[in-house]
């Protein structure tokens, strides 16, 4: 059915579709919509959930972890610092290999504190064995809400989820959602059903300590699980596809690569600006394209290979950087093409820090800069320049 | 099957006060109980991969997290209607209890979950190597507050984690002792049959980080006990109403003098220190009203 409504109302509502038995959250802006959207589900007994007023976010990860690990599905959402200050469980979660799906509202960290989009919270977790989704408009970040449960729970993967998408440009923004039908969503998710869990009936002791003779072996698995989503992911997109007659997630996606002579890089809600700018580019003879980030953890190699090895220049956007480096998804693409043959010209551009406007006058000004020297770290946008 | 709900065969140092303390909580408990445990020596020495020493569902997650994570299990068992019938224990030492564990504690307390939380307080951090917490007596020698010659160990008493309780409104509060086993097991049943957030305190000697013989354990919880210093009470809906009486109150130096980590209050010059502590348990029998001689049965 489809409404017009803010995005966090679209996450909550399809959150209550998955019908989780436990959802714990601590509010951060622009996270907060999505709970209270929710808490006024359960108030109105719209939504039969436990909801957990936790004192922290630490203390809300380990809600959920606790939750999913008694057999019940689960959910919660955070943004920046609180992202942050949950992050030992997050990492803790995927390590235990509990199926927790969680909303980044991305924004921006401190210091200095700022409360506007960019992406350095949700690659801060980018070690942490947390499943990353981005999603370029709120309908997509509904459906990938959906795939994430499907993807979570999948007895082979059993790991944490994370959907992400652009503070106050998403969560805040209205767009027409097509929020899908409740028979519809019971055919592609089934219930949750863990093989593991607390239960009297079969005692079990989780999270062990494990010496160096077992450590290993273990994260070893956990990596082989985050490498067997990259197989998943696409097959689920399909499955939803086929279920709700749209597409919505997958590893990547290319827009205008055919021929194309320069591309651009870049994950989340850019990518719109980023497809009208080609699109003006494309109508003036200019041979150019992009290639969306949806998963960007598990980090679809394969993809990235296909879809850039015959693009001569490729301009990675990120709106994060790892400070005193380089922005995350370039350090990954660059470090992917290595041995590659042919292997593209890869520039490096930081823009959009802290909610600063990202423009298709900023996408024109990266085509720009392209052709020019190598760069790995060139930020676009400053006012006094760089 | 296995006689007890903790089983032999873990790795707990010999005189281990937590460990017999654990083996008493879970045996009370039952096995419809769910633990939940916060990063110690606990966890460590029963659930060293790929054995577990536990007959029960056990799960431990991090250093300060068992309360919220025992807030989720008791939030799961009532979504699928069956918190009747299956017990939640969160337990910690005391840095999981009154220090990096705190937050999640009161948070859980305040939000009134239906969760037994039981502390093994052997008075500091042991699973790291007996450093300095905020359940470590007055001039106690820690690795963090060694005596030494210009400080005389810990600065500060103990943190009063039951008074703090009593002031999140729960509806059980107790302390109990290794040195009172059937007491504390006695306490244990009483608050799982209680709903809503419990806390039990149980004192629990560390023959390691106390620098006591083993053989000892038992006998140096009695004397905390019997000197007044680890008082035994409960508080049911805020009201003191159970107070284990000292008919002749030891003096302190009877329990401190058996222990390594007070040895240096034995040097001449320290006597001074001593009567301080003395003063610690003269307070404590004063407020719960220890010793024989009660008024209008004001307990």
């Amino acid at each position: 059915m489809k409404d017009f409504i803010e995005g966090s109302e679209a996450i909550a509502r399809v959150v209550a579709l998955c019908k989780p038995g436990v959802i714990s959250a601590y509010p951060i802006t622009p996270q907060t919509h999505i709970v209270e959207f929710l808490a006024e589900m359960v108030a109105e007994g719209k939504l039969k959930s436990q909801f957990v007023n936790v004192e922290s976010e630490h203390s809300a990860a380990s809600a959920v972890l606790g939750a999913v690990a008694t057999g019940q599905r689960v959910f919660t959402a955070s943004s920046s610092q609180g992202l942050i200050l949950m992050s030992e469980v997050l990492f803790n979660a995927a390590g235990m290999r509990m199926p927790v799906v969680l909303v980044c509202v991305n924004r921006a960290l401190s210091a200095p504190i700022n409360i506007w989009n960019d992406h350095q919270d949700s690659m801060a977790l980018r070690d942490s064995g947390v499943i990353q989704l981005y999603g370029e408009s709120n309908q997509e970040v509904a459906d990938l809400i959906l795939q994430a449960y499907r993807l979570a729970e999948d007895p082979h993967i059993l790991l944490p989820v994370m959907v992400c998408l652009d503070g106050y440009i998403l969560s805040h923004g209205y767009e027409v959602v097509d929020i899908p039908e409740e028979d519809k969503v019971l055919g592609f998710l089934p219930d949750f059903n863990p093989p593991e869990r607390l239960d009297p009936a079969d005692p079990k002791s989780f999270g062990p300590l494990a010496g160096p003779e077992y450590y290993m072996e273990i994260r070893h698995d956990l990596h082989q699980a985050l490498k067997r989503a990259l197989a998943l992911i696409p097959e689920v997109a399909t499955q939803f596809a086929h279920i709700f007659g749209r597409n919505s997630g997958g590893l990547v996606e290319p827009y205008q690569l055919e021929g194309a002579e320069m591309a651009i890089v870049a994950a989340g809600s850019v990518c719109g600006t980023i497809k009208e700018t080609i699109d003006t580019l494309r109508a003036k003879g200019k041979k150019v394209g992009l290639l969306r980030i949806i998963t960007y953890r598990p980090f679809p190699e394969e993809e990235i290979i296909q879809n850039l090895l015959k693009v001569p220049m490729v301009a990675v956007l990120d709106r994060s950087i790892s400070l005193g480096a380089t922005g995350p998804i370039y350090c990954d693409i660059r470090a992917v093409f290595q041995g590659q043959k042919p292997s593209p010209k890869i520039s490096g551009f930081i823009a959009g820090l802290g909610g600063r406007d990202i423009t298709p006058d900023t996408i024109m000004e990266i085509f720009e800069r392209l052709p020019g020297s190598q760069v790995s770290d060139q930020f676009i946008g400053l006012k006094d320049g760089d | 099957m296995f006689e007890h709900l903790l089983s032999p065969g873990h790795t707990a140092c010999a005189g281990c006060g937590q460990s017999l303390a654990a083996r008493l909580v879970i045996d009370a408990a039952g096995p419809n109980t769910i633990v939940v445990n916060n990063t110690g020596c606990l966890e460590v020495f029963s659930t060293t991969y790929p054995d577990s020493a536990w007959q029960v569902p056990f799960i431990h997650s991090l250093f300060e997290n068992a309360a919220a994570v025992a807030s989720g299990v008791e939030a799961a068992l009532r979504q699928s209607g069956r918190i009747d019938d299956i017990r939640v224990i969160a337990q910690a030492g005391d840095g999981g209890t009154a220090d990096i564990g705190f937050q999640a504690l009161s948070g859980m307390w305040e939000r009134g979950h239906d969760v037994l939380s039981v502390c093994y307080d052997n008075e500091a951090y042991m699973n790291t190597g007996v450093q300095r917490s905020g359940l470590t007596p007055l001039y106690t020698s820690t690795t963090t507050s060694p005596y030494g010659r210009v400080l005389p160990g810990n600065l500060r008493p103990k943190k009063n984690m039951v008074e703090i309780a009593v002031a999140h409104g729960i509806p059980y509060v107790a302390t109990a002792s290794v040195g009172f086993p059937l007491d504390l097991q006695r306490k244990v049943k009483k608050a799982i049959s209680i709903r809503g957030p419990k806390f039990i305190h149980i004192h629990v000697p560390c023959p390691l980080g106390w620098r006591h013989e083993p053989s000892l354990t038992y006998q140096i919880a009695r004397l905390a006990v019997e000197t007044c210093l680890f008082p035994l009470i409960e508080y049911e809906e805020g009201v003191l109403t159970g107070v284990h009486t000292i008919t002749a109150p030891k003096p302190v130096e009877d329990y401190l003098k058996l222990q390594g980590r007070f040895r240096h209050l034995f040097k001449p010059g320290n006597e001074g220190l001593v009567s301080e502590i003395q003063k610690i348990a003269d307070q404590n029998r004063e407020r719960y009203h220890l010793t024989k001689k009660v008024e209008n049965g004001s307990h």
